[in-house]
C-alpha cells in the first residue's frame, strides 16, 4: 500500500492506494472534482522529496504528499 | 538551527541567545531578521501549518550552501495561531564579513518564502482562512493536474 497525505489547507482524509506509479495517482486523484484545483497548484513529494515528473515509480510502504501554495514568515 | 514554537516567537531571548551562542565564534557579522504580523485587512492574526520533514531537508540544504561561505543560518519559525504584533519568523545569518551576510540573508528568506513547506491562515471574525492569494506554488507544482 502506498499513503497518501494532503497537507496544509487541503482538507482531505489521507489515502491508502495500491498503485506503482504518479500517473496512476493523477488518474484517481482527477476524478475527485474537489480536488481539481489542488492538482493544478500543489507540488508532490514522495518519501518526502520533491518530485518534477510523474515518471516515477512508487513501491509498497512509499509516501507520497501533495503540498499546496506555500507562504511561511 | 532551526527551531519551531507553538505560538508567537520569544523574540528577545531567541536574539539574545542567538548572540551569545556565537560570541566568540569570530563571525564579523551577525544579521537578523524578524517578521513581524501587521495589521492589515482587519486580521486578528495569523496561524501556520508546517511540514516538519521537508522543512527540515530545505533548512539543511540551505546550512550547507552558508557553510561554503565559512556562514551559518539559524531560524526560528511558529507554529499555529500568532496574533498582532508578535512575531512569527526569524532568520539569522552569522558570517565572517558583511556583504556575505547580507546577500545571504536575502537569498535566504526569499527562498524561504518560495520553497519552506508552510501554509498560512488569516485569524478573522474567529475564522481560520487560508492565505491563498499569498501564497506561491513549489516549484514543479501542478503535475498531477489534468494540464500537468
Amino acid at each position: 500500500m502506498v499513503r497518501v497525505e494532503f497537507l496544509g489547507p487541503i482538507q482531505k482524509a489521507p489515502l491508502e492506494l495500491e498503485i506503482t506509479n504518479l500517473n496512476q495517482l493523477a488518474t484517481i486523484l482527477q476524478d475527485d472534482k474537489d480536488m481539481l484545483e489542488w492538482l493544478e497548484n500543489s507540488a508532490v513529494a514522495v518519501n518526502d522529496t520533491i518530485v518534477n515528473s510523474l515518471d516515477i515509480e512508487i513501491k509498497d510502504g512509499d509516501k507520497v504528499s501533495l503540498l499546496p501554495p506555500v507562504c511561511g514568515g | 538551527m532551526l527551531k519551531l514554537y507553538d505560538g508567537a516567537l520569544p523574540v528577545s531571548k531567541i536574539l539574545k541567545e542567538w548572540y551569545e551562542e556565537e560570541s566568540k565564534s569570530n563571525y564579523g557579522a551577525y544579521i537578523p531578521f524578524v517578521g513581524t504580523v501587521r495589521s492589515e485587512d482587519g486580521i486578528d492574526g495569523l496561524s501556520f501549518d508546517i511540514y516538519e520533514p521537508i522543512l527540515e531537508s530545505w533548512f539543511s540544504a540551505w546550512q550547507d550552501k552558508a557553510k561554503e561561505k565559512g556562514a551559518i543560518i539559524k531560524m526560528a519559525h511558529s507554529r499555529g495561531d500568532v496574533m498582532l504584533h508578535e512575531s512569527s519568523y526569524i532568520a539569522s545569518v552569522f558570517s565572517p564579513k558583511r556583504r556575505v551576510a547580507l546577500e545571504f540573508i536575502d537569498e535566504f528568506v526569499e527562498d524561504f518564502k518560495a520553497s519552506a513547506p508552510i501554509w498560512k491562515y488569516d485569524l478573522k471574525d474567529s475564522k481560520r482562512i487560508y492565505a491563498l492569494d499569498r501564497s506561491t506554488e513549489i516549484k514543479g507544482s501542478g503535475i498531477l493536474g489534468v494540464n500537468g
